[in-house]
C-alpha cells in the first residue's frame, strides 16, 4: 500500500488570513510552512480557528484578499476542494448513509471513473488495512463509533490523497478506544509517510501524534514546536497553560542565578528584574536531604500507586506540584528541597 | 361514590359528593369515568365512521343502480371519451408533480444554501399561492397566458405572433405548478434545512462534482421528503377542480368530467363511477408512497 500511494505534499500558507461574512476575523495573516510526510497537529481551545486553518487548506474556505495555499509549490488557492485531491475526515465522519461501507469507501474511485471491480478491490485492500474487511457490506448505522471513525478514514485514504485533514476525528469516542485509535492513526501515518493535518483540542493527541505541533490563540499561532519542545520549552504562559500542568515560581535573575522565595537556583539567562520559572511536575526531583536550591514545605501527598503526587508551598505561599516515586515517605508539613534539570525549564 | 363504610357524617358525605376529585374519591372514580368516556366514544364513533363511509357506500351503489348497471364501473375503460380524459389527467398529473418538484429541488436548495437580505420576505412570498383557491390560480394563468395575457402582448412584440396557451394541457400545468409549488417548497425547504453540510463536503473532497454530489447526497438524502411532496403534488393534481374549471375549455380533466357529468347530463351513475376511480387511483398512489418512504404522507387539496 505504502509504495504506491502518492508521495505527500509539501504544504506551504502564505498570510492566510480569514474573516467571516458576518465580519468575525476567525484568522490573522497567518504562514505555515508543512514537509512532505509530516505530520502536522493544530492545537488550541476551542474557537481558536483551527479548523478554519483546516478548511483553507482542504479548499472549502478561501483564505482573505492576498493569502495564498501552495501544494509542492503550486498555487491552489483558487482550486475548489473536489480538484486538490485532499482526504479529509470530519469530526461527525460524514459517512453516506445511503451506502454501504465498501461503497462508502469506493466512492472517491467511482467519481474518478474506476471501474467497478478496480475500485471494489482497492476498497477492499484499504478495509483489510484498516483491519474492518468484515464490515464491508454493513449499513452505516449499523456500525460502532469507532468502527465509523475507521471507515471515514478509509473512505479519505482510499483516493491516495497528496495530504490527509483530520479535524477532531477522535473527539466523539471515549476515553480508552480514543488511546487505541490514536496509536493505530499515529502508526498508520507513519507507515503512509503522507502528509498529515491532525486538529484537536486534546494535548495528549497532540503530543502523541505530530511531529510538529503549532499551538493556536485568538486565530495566530502562539508556538510551533515539537512536542518535546512545545512541552518543556513553552513559549509562553499560554502554551505552557494549555500543555499539561506548569509550575511558575515567580522571582528575578541577578548574575546567573534565579531568585525566588524557596531560594536561588543556577541559570544561564541575562539579568531581569521579573521573570517566571516554569517547569513539568515529573521534571523535578525531590530532595528529602537539607541544603538543595529550593526549599518548600509539603501541603499535600495524594498516592497514586506507582507514584505519588505532592503539593507543595514555598515560604512566599506560591504553590507547585510534584511527581516523586512512591518509595519516599512524606508527610504535610515536612520540609524538602527540589533539584531541576536545568535543559527542562523555561525562564520566561 | 363513598364506600358503604363511609363514617355517616353528613358534612363529609356532601363533600365527597360536591368535589368527587378529592385524592381518596379520585382514584375509584378513575375507572368510572373511562367507562363513561367509552360511552360516549362509542356513538361518537359510529357518527364519525357513518360520516366517513357512508358518502363512499352511497356513491358506489349511485354508481352501480344506472342504466349500465355495475358496468358503469368499466365505463372508464370502455368510453373513449372517459378513458382519454383519465389518461390526460394521469399524465397531467404526472408532470405537475415532475415539474413541481424538479422547480422545488432548485428553489429549495438555493435558498437552504445561500443567505441574502429580504430572503425571509421571498419565502413568504414564495408560499403566498398557499392563500389562492384553485379558481383564482385559473384567473391569473388567464391574465398571464390567455388570450388578452401578458406573454401573448410580448410575442406579439417580438414578431413572433400572439402565444396563448391558457386553455391547453401548458396553460393546465402552469396553473397545477403554480398551485403546488408551495407546498412542496415548504417540506423541501425543511429537508434541505435539515442536510448535513458535512456530506457535502466530504463528497467533494473526495472529487465529486456538483451534478455527482446532487445525484449521490442531495437526492438520497432528501428522498423521503421528495416523495412525500411529490405524493402531495401528485393527489392535488388529481382532485383539482377549481383551476381545470377555469381554464379547461379545450381538455377534460377528470374532475371537470365529474362535474359536467351530475350537472349537465345529470348522469348521476357515471359521475359516481368516475368519482370512484379518480379516488382509488388517487389513494393507491398516496398509500405506495406512504410504504415506499416510510413517511406519512397525507392528501391535500
Ligand atoms: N462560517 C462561519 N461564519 C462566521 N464565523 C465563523 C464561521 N466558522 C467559524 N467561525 C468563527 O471563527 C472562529 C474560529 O472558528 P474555528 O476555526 O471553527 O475554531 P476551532 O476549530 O479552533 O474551534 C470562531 O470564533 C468561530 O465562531
Ligand atoms: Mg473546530
Amino acid at each position: 500500500m505504502s509504495n504506491n500511494h502518492t508521495p505527500g505534499a509539501a504544504i506551504t500558507l502564505v498570510g492566510c488570513a480569514k474573516t467571516f461574512a458576518d465580519g468575525t476575523r476567525a484568522l490573522e495573516p497567518l504562514d505555515l510552512a508543512i514537509a512532505p510526510g509530516e505530520t502536522l497537529v493544530l492545537l488550541g481551545p476551542s474557537g481558536c480557528g483551527k479548523t478554519t486553518t483546516l478548511r483553507i487548506i482542504a479548499g472549502l474556505e478561501s483564505p482573505d484578499a492576498g493569502g495564498k495555499v501552495l501544494f509542492d509549490g503550486a498555487d491552489v488557492t483558487r482550486l475548489p476542494i473536489e480538484k486538490r485531491n485532499v482526504g479529509m475526515v470530519f469530526q461527525s465522519y460524514a459517512l453516506f448513509p445511503n451506502m454501504s461501507v465498501v461503497e462508502n469507501v469506493a466512492y472517491g474511485l467511482r467519481v474518478r471513473g474506476v471501474a467497478k471491480a478496480e475500485r471494489l478491490a482497492r476498497a477492499g485492500e484499504v478495509l483489510e488495512m484498516m483491519r474492518i474487511d468484515a464490515l464491508a457490506d454493513r449499513r452505516i448505522d449499523q456500525l460502532s463509533g469507532g468502527q465509523r471513525q475507521r471507515v471515514a478514514l478509509a473512505r479519505a485514504l482510499a483516493v491516495r490523497p497528496r495530504v490527509i485533514l483530520l479535524d477532531e476525528p477522535l473527539t466523539a469516542l471515549d476515553a480508552a478506544l480514543r488511546e487505541h485509535l490514536r496509536a493505530e492513526i499515529d502508526g498508520l501515518l507513519r507507515r503512509l509517510a503522507i502528509t498529515a493535518i491532525y486538529v484537536t483540542h486534546d494535548q495528549a493527541e497532540a503530543l502523541a501524534l505530530g511531529d510538529r505541533i503549532v499551538v493556536m490563540r485568538h486565530g495566530a499561532i502562539a508556538q510551533i514546536g515539537t512536542p518535546r519542545e512545545i512541552y518543556f520549552r513553552p513559549a509562553d504562559d499560554f502554551v505552557a497553560g494549555f500543555v499539561g500542568v506548569t509550575n511558575r515560581l515567580e522571582g528575578a535573575v541577578r548574575g546567573g542565578r534565579f531568585e525566588t522565595a524557596a531560594g536561588a537556583l543556577a541559570v544561564e539567562a541575562a539579568d531581569r528584574a521579573a521573570a517566571t520559572l516554569a517547569f513539568r511536575p515529573e521534571t523535578a526531583q525531590l530532595c528529602v536531604a537539607a541544603g538543595s536550591g529550593l526549599r518548600f514545605r509539603v501541603d499535600q501527598v495524594h498516592f497514586q500507586g506507582a507514584r505519588q503526587r505532592v503539593l507543595l508551598s514555598a515560604a512566599d505561599g506560591s504553590r507547585i506540584v510534584l511527581e516523586a516515586a512512591a518509595e519516599v515517605v512524606l508527610s504535610a508539613g515536612d520540609e524538602v528541597g527540589i533539584a531541576l534539570d536545568p535543559s527542562r525549564i523555561a525562564l520566561v | 361514590m363513598t364506600g358503604p363504610s363511609a363514617p355517616p357524617d353528613r358534612s363529609l358525605i356532601n363533600t365527597t359528593h360536591s368535589q368527587p376529585f378529592l385524592p381518596p374519591a379520585e382514584a375509584k372514580a378513575m375507572p368510572s369515568a373511562d367507562r363513561l368516556a367509552r360511552l360516549f366514544l362509542l356513538p361518537l364513533g359510529l357518527f364519525v365512521l357513518a360520516f366517513f363511509l357512508l358518502p363512499m357506500v352511497r356513491l358506489v351503489a349511485v354508481a352501480g343502480a344506472g342504466p349500465n348497471g355495475a358496468w358503469e364501473y368499466l365505463a372508464l375503460i370502455t368510453n373513449a371519451r372517459h378513458f382519454g380524459t383519465l389518461i390526460a389527467t394521469l399524465v397531467l398529473s404526472a408532470a405537475t408533480t415532475a415539474v413541481t418538484l424538479a422547480i422545488g429541488v432548485v428553489v429549495a436548495l438555493f435558498l437552504g444554501r445561500n443567505r441574502f437580505p429580504g430572503q425571509s420576505a421571498l419565502v413568504a412570498m414564495l408560499t403566498l399561492p398557499l392563500a389562492f383557491p384553485g379558481v383564482v390560480v385559473g384567473f391569473m394563468v388567464i391574465l398571464l397566458a390567455g388570450r388578452q395575457g401578458l406573454i401573448g402582448g410580448l410575442t406579439q412584440q417580438m414578431g413572433m405572433g400572439r402565444l396563448v396557451f391558457a386553455y391547453s394541457m401548458a396553460g393546465l400545468l402552469a396553473g397545477y405548478v403554480y398551485f403546488s409549488l408551495p407546498r412542496v417548497l415548504v417540506t423541501l425547504l425543511a429537508a434541505v434545512e435539515k442536510l448535513d453540510p458535512a456530506l457535502e463536503e466530504a463528497a467533494r473532497s473526495l472529487g465529486a462534482s456538483r451534478a455527482q454530489v446532487l445525484r449521490d447526497v442531495i437526492l438520497p438524502g432528501i428522498a423521503p421528503s421528495l416523495m412525500a411532496s411529490g405524493a402531495i403534488a401528485f393527489a392535488t393534481a388529481m382532485g383539482a377542480f377549481g383551476t381545470a374549471f377555469t381554464l379547461a375549455t379545450r381538455i377534460d380533466v377528470l374532475a371537470m368530467t365529474i362535474y359536467t357529468e351530475f350537472t349537465l347530463n345529470a348522469n348521476f351513475a357515471s359521475a359516481a363511477a368516475l368519482s370512484i376511480a379518480l379516488g382509488l387511483i388517487t389513494w393507491g398512489v398516496l398509500a405506495a408512497t406512504r410504504n415506499l418512504s416510510g413517511d406519512r404522507v397525507a392528501a391535500a387539496g
